[in-house]
């Protein structure tokens, strides 16, 4: 494939090659991030790989059902039925609760760990690399192991105490975490090639980012999950809506161009999503915020073993009347609403899925130029890789765990107690005596003249 | 710049013959992998950097006074004066108490970044790269702002409640850190240039692998540190007794290599090794453990203002008989022998150290070897830079912490407090009650009379 031809008309010339090459013809004009036009990388990078053009891989049957239309609208039918079945998807895995949820998370996870490594391998021709796919496949394990055990710990705090090798396997988790990734890194270190030293450091370092990024990431999202599955869903549909709203302003109205790295994104399309996300967090949170089984968090239930969402919506979920500004009261001729909390809330995270998720999109748009790549794969017909449709949603991911711990969720009572009973005797002697004084000042003791 | 693009233009021949002349000199160095044994690398990278070898510098009054001698005992000389300055350096610095430890943790961990990103920047003649300078250095500090956020924070509770600002940068830490991180990555997005993607991205790559590497494990090194000064003095002079003894055992007796990546380390060397440096540990132990200096818990008297090392020394530091296994009873005529417990836990520690510590160093001669250097700098003379001193290190401080948390510690009492004023009144209240009880039941507090709610 060479994109090394002169571009001149952008779209013609396009879609003319990748029609050659048994792509969809107007991939560009389907895909709202299609960057893939315009920068002529005449750099001479000797070591770049060409990563051959993943076969087309639409199922027979949509290809047959389609055969009648033009390529170009063939296009735009295949990325709409794809997308109403992964939003589809979607709602119905939500349907089937929460330990469902988790097992999708965990193979989105799996799936974007192998579609960059494989990148990563083709980059550096190291796919016959000694050991090296069983390391990688081995690190990813480490970690989750490690991620899992401190997730299992925390919320099924009561189950781990009961059983004896679980009890054992949780007390000393890091310790066997660390052994284990220290094996790893021991075989790594055992298998150093003469001749390949440095692509094996350059794997090795790869797969460090690739699991920093997607391991730490996913289990930030499965840690939203518990918090209560409207941050779980919140969240990602606003990614979603942003996405499909900017490119519909764009296409509609879309006149400035955004950024170089992306050349089809406008500021229209930009300002236009934003507002759009906002509104329909604003809606989509209302809807939800009123059914105890999105806003409760996810608990065991110890008896009948299994997950249960019942619980006494907390604060944020309660209808409040908020009174307007003066500003909106003489518009809207109401001089209050009735809002959840959480919907002021939902502002902030569709803000932040508006204005900064487009920059995870930016990465992954720089990456994929930078390495010459059109996809990250080409598992979803008409859209590419998992990793394609996840690229903002790990930054969405972060910051509402941050989000939450900075805002919303206090320490867990049940945990501190756990701790202050673990604690030495005298230590605990010094807490009490500092946490006395504390709600004595605040007046919720009496003063009392109590000696220690 | 150009005498690097010359350098790597000149393919093989130049380097093996730079770095075969340095070879003379450093023919002694422990455990340095002869580079000029032809590591063919069968790549065929262009963007290899033949990075230039660093100039000599010694300083000229170590160069004056040695002289006369020949130029190997001239590097012996250098190499043994220069450890013995580091050690009697570090033993000033242990004086100086836990904030110079600090602060020399801090430096320690600033130098070795420098020293990675340097590699870097070399390896891909990106020195050059808009902006790349001050990101890294930018995630560099932002990462420190959240460790030292997090550890700090806890360590003084009672001064961050006294101070208005402090307490919200404590309550809103990690979002503060968050929106820094952020700030750098998205300066990285808009900083991306056509021509250099990939460099960019790859220096992006490097700046988190090598904070990954060096931060997180300095900062595990300063919270090992505030346990008590012993469990960062004891694993730090393990590691280095290991290399001195593994060199002199190696030295005097090798014969079977150890393993390919570093052909001047043996067998011999390694067993050797090995004990020396679990009986070394073990004495050293013995001789730390009856001052309160080195095995108390460093906190923060909010009072005096200043770092105090004072406590009932824990179980661990407190003379215990144990009875010999009949087998040793027999050897040695002893039915009992006085130790601390702490002796038998540095059994572990330098145990780790001989047997797994190596492996550190052998991570970082490939790293050298793949990046064609010989070493990460030249801050020490005939060391190499601070990289080559510490690599063996980081490996270290990442077990004892995990070891402390998994078998010493509990949880930080401090912390613990720190939660416990964060939650709603209600829950303190209610804990406070529990805890109450608990306490009363222990015999820790007298039972009380009356205690209205």
């Amino acid at each position: 494939m060479d994109y090394s031809s002169g571009w001149v008309e952008f779209k013609v010339e396009i879609m003319e090659n990748w029609r050659d090459l048994g792509r969809w013809g107007s991939e560009t004009e389907g895909r709202s991030e299609r960057d893939g036009a315009s920068d002529s990388e005449t750099k001479p990078d000797t070591g770049v790989p060409e990563v051959p053009v993943s076969a087309d891989d639409t199922p027979e049957v949509l290809n047959k059902a389609l055969s009648g239309l033009s390529s170009r609208w063939k296009n735009w039918w295949v990325r709409g039925i794809l997308t109403l079945a992964m939003i589809s998807f979607f709602f119905f895995i939500i349907y089937l609760g929460p330990m469902v949820l988790m097992m999708i998370v965990m193979c989105v996870q799996i799936k974007c760990f192998h579609e960059i490594i494989t990148i990563g391998y083709s980059v550096y021709h190291s796919y016959h690399l000694p050991w090296f796919r069983t390391l990688s496949w081995y690190f990813l394990l480490c970690v989750n192991y490690f991620f899992y055990g401190e997730t299992v710990t925390d919320y099924f705090f009561t189950l781990v105490q009961r059983e004896e090798p679980l009890r054992i396997l949780s007390k000393y988790h890091r310790f066997i975490s660390f052994a284990l990734y220290l094996t790893g890194f021991c075989m790594f270190v055992l298998s150093l090639v003469k001749k390949h030293y440095r692509l094996q450091f350059y794997m090795f370092g790869w797969t460090h980012v690739t699991l920093l990024i997607v391991v730490t990431q996913s289990h930030l999202i499965i840690h939203n999950l518990f918090e209560g599955m409207i941050w779980f869903i919140v969240p990602i549909s606003c990614v979603i809506c942003n996405d499909i709203m900017a490119y519909m302003f764009g296409f509609f109205f879309g006149r400035t161009p955004l950024i170089k790295l992306s050349p089809k994104k406008t500021w229209e399309g930009f300002i236009g999503g934003f507002f759009s996300t906002v509104v329909f967090g604003i809606l989509l949170s209302y809807v939800m915020a009123g059914y105890s089984y999105f806003v409760c968090p996810v608990e065991f239930n110890n008896d009948s073993n299994r997950f249960t969402v019942d619980c006494e919506p907390s604060e944020l979920f309660q209808l409040q009347n908020y009174s307007l500004p003066s500003v909106l009261q003489s518009i809207s001729g109401w001089t209050t609403v009735k809002l959840y909390p959480f919907q002021i809330h939902s502002i902030a995270l569709s803000a932040f899925a508006s204005i900064m998720g487009p920059f995870g999109g930016f990465f992954a748009s720089g990456f994929k130029r930078a390495f010459k790549i059109k996809d990250f794969a080409n598992t979803i017909p008409g859209h590419g890789g998992i990793m394609d449709r996840f690229d903002c949603q790990y930054l969405m991911a972060t910051f509402v765990n941050v989000y939450i711990a900075s805002f919303i969720r206090g320490p867990n009572p049940a945990k501190v107690i756990q701790q202050l009973l673990a604690l030495r005797p005298d230590q605990q002697l010094h807490i009490f005596n500092s946490l006395k004084a504390h709600l004595t000042v605040k007046g919720l003791l009496p003063a009392l003249e109590e000696a220690a | 710049m150009t005498e690097l693009r010359r350098r790597g233009g000149g393919g093989d021949p130049d380097s093996t013959e730079s770095i075969s002349d340095k070879e003379a000199d450093g023919d002694d160095r422990l455990g340095f992998p002869g580079e000029g044994e032809g590591d063919m690398e069968g790549d065929s990278k262009a963007d290899t950097p033949d990075v230039p070898p660093s100039a000599d510098n010694t300083p000229e009054c170590l160069n004056k006074a040695l002289e006369g001698l020949s130029s190997r005992w001239k590097n012996w000389w250098i190499r043994g004066i220069l450890s013995l300055t580091m050690i009697v350096g570090f033993f000033l610095i242990i004086y100086l108490g836990p904030i110079m430890l600090i602060l020399l943790v801090m430096g320690i961990q600033i130098k070795c970044f420098h020293e990675i990103i340097t590699i870097g920047y070399r390896v891909y003649h990106s020195y050059e790269l808009p902006w790349f300078r001050t990101l890294s250095w930018y995630f560099l500090i932002c990462v420190n702002y959240f460790f030292y956020g997090e550890t700090v924070a806890d360590y003084f509770g009672v001064l961050v409640q006294r101070e208005e600002p402090l307490q919200f940068l404590v309550r809103y830490h990690r979002f503060i850190s968050f929106a820094l991180y952020l700030a750098g990555f998205c300066m990285f997005v808009l900083s991306l240039v056509k021509k250099h993607y990939r460099l960019q991205f790859y220096m992006f790559a490097w700046t988190h692998v090598t904070l990954l590497i060096v931060v997180t494990q300095s900062h595990l090194v300063i919270q090992n540190l505030f346990e008590g000064m012993i469990w960062f003095i004891l694993p730090i002079s393990t590691v280095i007794c290991n290399d001195i003894m593994a060199y002199l055992f190696g030295f005097f007796f090798g014969r079977t290599p150890l393993i390919k990546l570093s052909p001047k380390k043996t067998w011999e060397g390694f067993i050797g090794g090995f004990f020396a440096t679990v009986a070394f540990s073990f004495f050293f132990a013995y001789l730390l453990s009856p001052y309160q200096h080195f095995v108390c818990p460093v906190e923060y008297n909010s009072e005096t203002n200043r770092f105090a090392v004072e406590c009932e020394p824990s179980n661990l530091f407190v003379m215990q008989e144990y009875t010999l296994p009949a087998v040793v009873q027999n050897g040695v005529r002893w039915k009992t022998v006085n130790l601390y417990p702490f002796q038998i836990h540095s059994i572990a520690l330098s145990s780790f150290a001989s047997l797994i510590g190596p492996f550190g160093g052998f991570f970082a001669s490939g790293f050298k070897r793949a990046f064609k250097i010989k070493d990460f700098a030249d801050t020490i003379p005939g060391h190499g830079g601070i990289m080559d001193r510490f690599d063996c290190q980081y490996l270290m401080a990442t077990f004892v912490h995990v070891y402390i948390a998994s078998f010493i510690r509990g949880p930080n009492p401090s912390k613990v407090l720190q939660q416990l004023l964060l939650l709603h009144p209600e829950q303190q209240l209610s804990i406070f009650n529990m805890l109450r009880n608990h306490l009363q039941e222990k015999g820790m507090l007298p039972p009380a009379v009356e205690e209205a709610q």
